[in-house]
C-alpha cells in the first residue's frame, strides 16, 4: 500500500485542507483516495461517509455507477485494453482475450501473484493508432495478438 | 492586469515568436500529444537530445501538440537557422542520428522520412507540409495552433492573436456578443447542433443570483479524440472561449468536466489555468472590465452517459450520473438549480476566432444551415488516419478518399456519430456532411468520430459492438433503454453465433423503434441507430449470417474456421510454437495439421504465419 492511510487522523487532515467537505466533493474525494490507495477499501468508504455525512449505501451507489472506481486491491501493473470503436474494428477484442488467457484472469481481476490487473477501457483517445493497450501510463500502439504476448512476457522476465 | 498590459505582453510575445521563427540556434519540434507519445515520441526526443549532447550542439527542443496526421507519427521537425521548419514522419529513435547528421554535419536537408516544410515559399524542392493530400483540402480554424505552438506557453498563444477575441468581447455589451454569435450561425459541436446563441439567451434571460458555464470535455464516444487533441494542443483557445461564453451569459463560475482517461489534457489545462490567473485573465475584474470568472476542473469518473447535460450536472453535484426529464432545461435550472450552460470543447474553441475575425467571415464557410468548420477524427480502416478540420458541406467521399486516401480493402461503410450514429453505405458517399443531411440518412453528425470500415469488417459485429457499448453504459433509469438494449444485444449475439432466424431481424427493428420512442434521454433515444441503419443499408450481410450461417467479412468467430494450406506451408513450426492449445501439430518441413476441435480461433498462428513465418499466408481464416 502506497502512502499512509488517507482517512486516518493525519491523512484526513490533509483531505480536509484539500476539500471543503461539500456534497459535490464526493467524487473528487473518492478519486483522491483511489489515487493514493489504489482502490476504495471498506474503511475508506466508512471514513468518507462519516466525514461528508452521507450514508455508506449512497457512497457505494455513486462509486459503483462509475467505471473508474475499484473495490479490490490493484496489481503492481495496470493493464488496460482499449475497446473503442477504432480498436474494435482493428481487432481489440482479440487482444483482450489474449491478455485474459495469458494472465489467467478475467477482465476486472488481478493475477494471483499480484503482478497485473486487467481492465477494458472505453477509449484511450489514440484511435488513429488502433488497436492500443496501456500498461500503467504508457500507451502501446498498433497492437497485435503476438505483440501483446511479447509485452506481457517481457514484463514477467524483467 | 488591464487590456493595455496584456497588449504590451502580446507585443513582446510576437517579438519572441518571430525570434523563434528566425532562431539563431536550431530548434527541434516534437509532436508530443497522447497519440504521438503512444507512437514513441518520447523515445525520439530522447534520441535527439542524446545526439545534441554527444555532439555538443546548442539547440532548443519544443514539445508541441498534434498537427493531425496521426498515421505519420512520431513527427520530428527540425528548423535550422535561416531555413523553414522541416518535418520528418514515422521517425524511429534509430533514424534520429541519421537525420540529424545530415543537417549538422553534411549541412543538407535529410531525405529519408521527409514529410514537408512549413515555409511559405519553395524550399530546395522539399514539398510543403500543408500541401500533403491529407492536409490540403482542410480549413484549419479551430486547429490552427495545434502542432505549431508550445501548448504550455501562454506567450505562443498570445503571439498568434490569442485573447484578442476576448478583448473585443469585453468591449461590447453582452447582447452584442450574443448577436455576433447568432450571426455567425454557430451550432453546438457536441452532437445535437442546437444554435449556441439560443441556449445562451435562455440562460441569460432567466433571473438568478448565480449562473454557471460548463465546458463538456467528457468526450465519451469511443473512436473520437477531437477534444483531447484540441485541449492538448491549444488549451488556451478553449479557455478563452469559456471566458467569452461566461461573459455573455453572465456566469461567474465555470467548470471543465473532463474524462480522467485524458491525463495529459488535464495537465495542460491546469497549467494554462494557472497562467491565466497570473496574467489577470481569470479571477476578479478580468482585464479591468469588471467581469469576474473562475474555472474549476472536475474529472469525470468514467460514465458515457455523463456526456448528457443533466447527467453531467448530477455528476458534478457528486451523485450518480443519471439524466432527468427535461424541461426544465439546464439553461433555466441546472447545476445547484441555477441557470447553466454546457458547451462542447470545440464550440468554445471556435468562439475566439468568431469574435476576432467577425461573424460574416465565419458564416461564409459551410452550408446554408450548417456554418463554419468541424473537426473529425478519421479512423478505422482508412489509409491516412488522424484529426482533420473541414468546412461543413464537404462530402463523405472527399473526406474518406481525398483526405483519408481510401481504404486498403474495398470500402464498405462509414460510421458517423459514434454509438448514437449510423453506419452509412457506399451510396451515401456523396452526401454532404452537415446536420440535416446526416440526419436524413438516419445517422447524426455527433461530436465528430468518423470510423471507416472495409470489406474485412463485419457489419453485424459492428452493430453488436455499439449496442453492447450503449447497453453497458445505460444508466438503468428507464426501462426501454435498460431492458431494450439488452435484448437487442442478445439478438445480435444470436445472429453472430449463427443461430439467428429471419424473424430476429424484424424483432430488432421493432425493438429499436420502441427504444427510440420510449427512452428518457438521448443515450437511449439514439442507441438503436447503429443497428437500425445497418439493417437498412446492409441487410444482405445480416441475411448471410441468418440463412447461410456465413460471415462474409470472416469476423464472427462461430462462423469462421482456420485452415492450413498444405501446398503453401513449409512446416517451419512457428505456428506450432505460438498455438496456446496445441491445435497445430506436424513435424518440421512438412505441412502442419490443424485440429479444429482444439482451435480457439485466437489468431496467433494466423499472425505469425503472415508476418514471421517462411511461407507467409499459409494459414487462412474462412467462412
Amino acid at each position: 500500500m502506497k502512502g499512509r492511510d488517507l482517512l486516518a487522523d493525519g491523512g484526513l487532515a490533509g483531505l480536509r485542507r484539500e476539500f471543503k467537505g461539500e456534497r459535490g466533493d464526493l467524487i473528487p474525494v473518492l478519486q483522491r483516495v483511489q489515487e493514493v490507495h489504489g482502490y476504495l477499501y471498506p474503511d475508506a468508504i466508512r471514513g468518507v461517509a462519516r466525514w461528508l455525512k452521507i450514508s455508506e449505501n449512497e457512497i457505494f451507489g455513486v462509486a459503483t455507477f462509475y467505471a473508474q472506481f475499484r473495490f479490490h486491491p490493484p496489481g503492481r501493473h495496470h493493464l488496460r485494453v482499449c475497446l473503442g470503436t477504432a480498436c474494435h474494428v482493428r481487432g481489440g477484442e482479440q487482444i483482450l482475450l489474449t491478455a485474459e488467457q495469458r494472465l489467467g484472469v478475467g477482465t476486472g481481476e488481478t493475477t494471483a501473484d499480484g503482478e497485473y490487473d486487467l481492465d477494458r477501457v472505453a477509449c484511450l483517445g489514440c484511435c488513429a493508432l488502433a488497436p492500443v493497450v496501456a500498461v500503467d501510463e504508457k500507451v502501446h500502439a498498433q497492437m497485435s495478438v503476438l505483440k501483446i504476448q511479447r509485452i506481457l512476457d517481457g514484463h514477467k522476465s524483467s | 492586469m488591464g487590456t493595455r498590459a496584456l497588449d504590451e505582453r502580446r507585443k513582446k510575445a510576437v517579438l519572441s515568436w518571430t525570434d523563434l521563427q528566425n532562431s539563431p540556434v536550431p530548434v527541434l519540434f516534437i509532436g508530443a500529444a497522447s497519440c504521438g507519445l503512444a507512437a514513441g515520441a518520447a523515445e525520439v526526443e530522447e534520441a535527439a537530445a542524446r545526439y545534441l549532447e554527444k555532439n555538443r550542439i546548442e539547440a532548443r527542443i519544443i514539445r508541441v501538440g498534434c498537427i493531425g496526421p496521426c498515421y505519420l507519427e512520431p513527427l520530428l521537425d527540425i528548423q535550422m537557422p535561416g531555413q523553414p521548419r522541416i518535418s520528418y514522419s514515422n521517425v524511429r529513435p534509430s533514424d534520429v542520428p541519421l537525420i540529424m547528421e545530415s543537417f549538422f554535419e553534411k549541412k543538407e536537408v535529410a531525405k529519408s522520412r521527409l514529410a514537408g516544410h512549413f515555409g511559405e515559399a519553395d524550399f530546395n524542392g522539399v514539398p510543403r507540409f500543408f500541401d500533403m493530400p491529407m492536409l490540403k483540402p482542410q480549413v484549419r480554424i479551430v486547429l490552427r495552433n495545434c502542432g505549431l505552438i508550445d501548448p504550455d506557453d501562454l506567450d505562443h498563444y498570445l503571439a498568434r492573436d490569442g485573447y484578442l477575441g476576448l478583448e473585443k468581447c469585453l468591449a461590447m455589451p453582452w447582447a452584442d456578443v450574443l448577436e455576433t454569435v447568432k450571426k455567425s450561425g454557430l451550432r453546438g459541436r457536441g452532437g445535437a447542433g442546437f444554435p449556441t446563441w439560443r441556449k445562451w439567451l435562455t440562460c441569460r434571460e432567466t433571473p438568478s443570483d448565480q449562473r454557471y458555464l460548463i465546458c463538456n470535455a467528457d468526450e465519451g464516444d469511443p473512436g473520437a479524440f477531437m477534444n483531447r487533441s484540441l485541449i492538448e494542443g491549444d488549451p488556451h483557445a478553449v479557455l478563452e472561449g469559456m471566458l467569452i461564453a461566461a461573459y455573455t451569459i453572465g456566469a461567474s463560475q465555470g467548470y471543465v468536466y473532463i474524462r480522467a482517461e485524458y491525463p495529459l489534457a488535464i495537465k495542460r489545462l491546469k497549467k494554462a489555468i494557472g497562467q491565466m490567473r497570473e496574467a489577470g485573465l481569470l479571477g476578479p475584474d478580468i482585464l479591468g472590465s469588471g467581469f469576474s470568472f473562475d474555472i474549476r476542473i472536475k474529472e469525470g469518473a468514467g460514465a458515457f452517459v455523463c456526456g448528457e447535460e443533466t447527467a453531467l450536472i448530477a455528476s458534478i453535484e457528486g451523485k450518480r450520473g443519471m439524466p432527468r426529464t427535461r424541461p426544465p432545461f439546464p439553461a433555466v435550472s441546472g447545476l445547484h438549480g441555477r441557470p447553466t450552460i454546457i458547451n462542447n470543447v470545440e464550440t468554445l474553441g471556435t468562439l475566439p476566432h468568431i469574435l476576432r475575425r467577425g461573424p460574416e467571415w465565419y458564416a461564409g464557410l459551410g452550408t446554408e444551415t450548417s456554418k463554419g468548420t468541424k473537426t473529425f477524427s478519421l479512423v478505422g480502416k482508412v489509409r491516412r488516419t488522424g484529426l482533420i478540420e473541414v468546412p461543413l458541406g464537404i462530402t463523405l467521399r472527399e473526406v474518406v478518399f481525398d483526405i483519408g486516401g481510401g481504404t486498403l480493402k474495398p470500402f464498405k461503410a462509414v460510421q458517423t456519430g459514434g454509438p448514437s450514429g449510423g453506419c452509412l453505405s457506399e451510396e451515401f458517399l456523396d452526401t454532404p456532411i452537415d446536420y440535416e443531411h446526416l440526419a436524413a440518412a438516419g445517422s447524426i453528425m455527433g461530436s465528430g468520430g468518423l470510423i471507416v470500415v472495409d470489406s474485412d469488417t463485419c457489419i453485424v459485429d459492428t452493430a453488436k459492438y455499439f449496442l453492447g457499448f450503449t447497453q453497458k453504459e445505460s444508466c438503468g433509469k428507464c426501462v426501454p433503454c435498460r431492458v431494450g438494449t439488452r435484448h437487442m444485444v442478445k439478438l445480435l449475439d444470436k445472429i453472430c453465433d449463427g443461430k439467428g432466424e429471419l424473424a430476429d431481424l424484424e424483432k430488432l427493428e421493432k425493438l429499436g423503434r420502441t427504444i427510440k420512442n420510449g427512452s428518457l434521454c438521448a443515450l437511449g433515444g439514439t442507441a438503436p441507430n447503429p443497428a437500425l441503419t445497418s439493417l437498412k443499408y446492409f441487410r444482405p450481410e445480416f441475411i448471410a449470417h441468418v440463412k447461410d450461417k456465413r460471415c462474409p467479412a470472416v469476423v464472427c468467430k462461430s462462423l469462421v474456421n482456420y485452415r492450413v494450406i498444405a501446398g503453401k506451408c513449409t512446416g517451419c513450426q512457428r505456428c506450432v510454437s505460438v498455438c496456446p492449445t496445441g491445435a497445430i501439430t506436424g513435424p518440421r518441413s512438412e505441412p502442419h495439421n490443424l485440429d479444429r476441435s482444439k482451435c480457439i480461433k485466437c489468431r496467433s498462428c494466423y499472425e505469425i504465419c503472415r508476418f514471421d513465418a517462411i511461407a507467409g499466408d499459409a494459414i487462412v481464416i474462412e467462412s
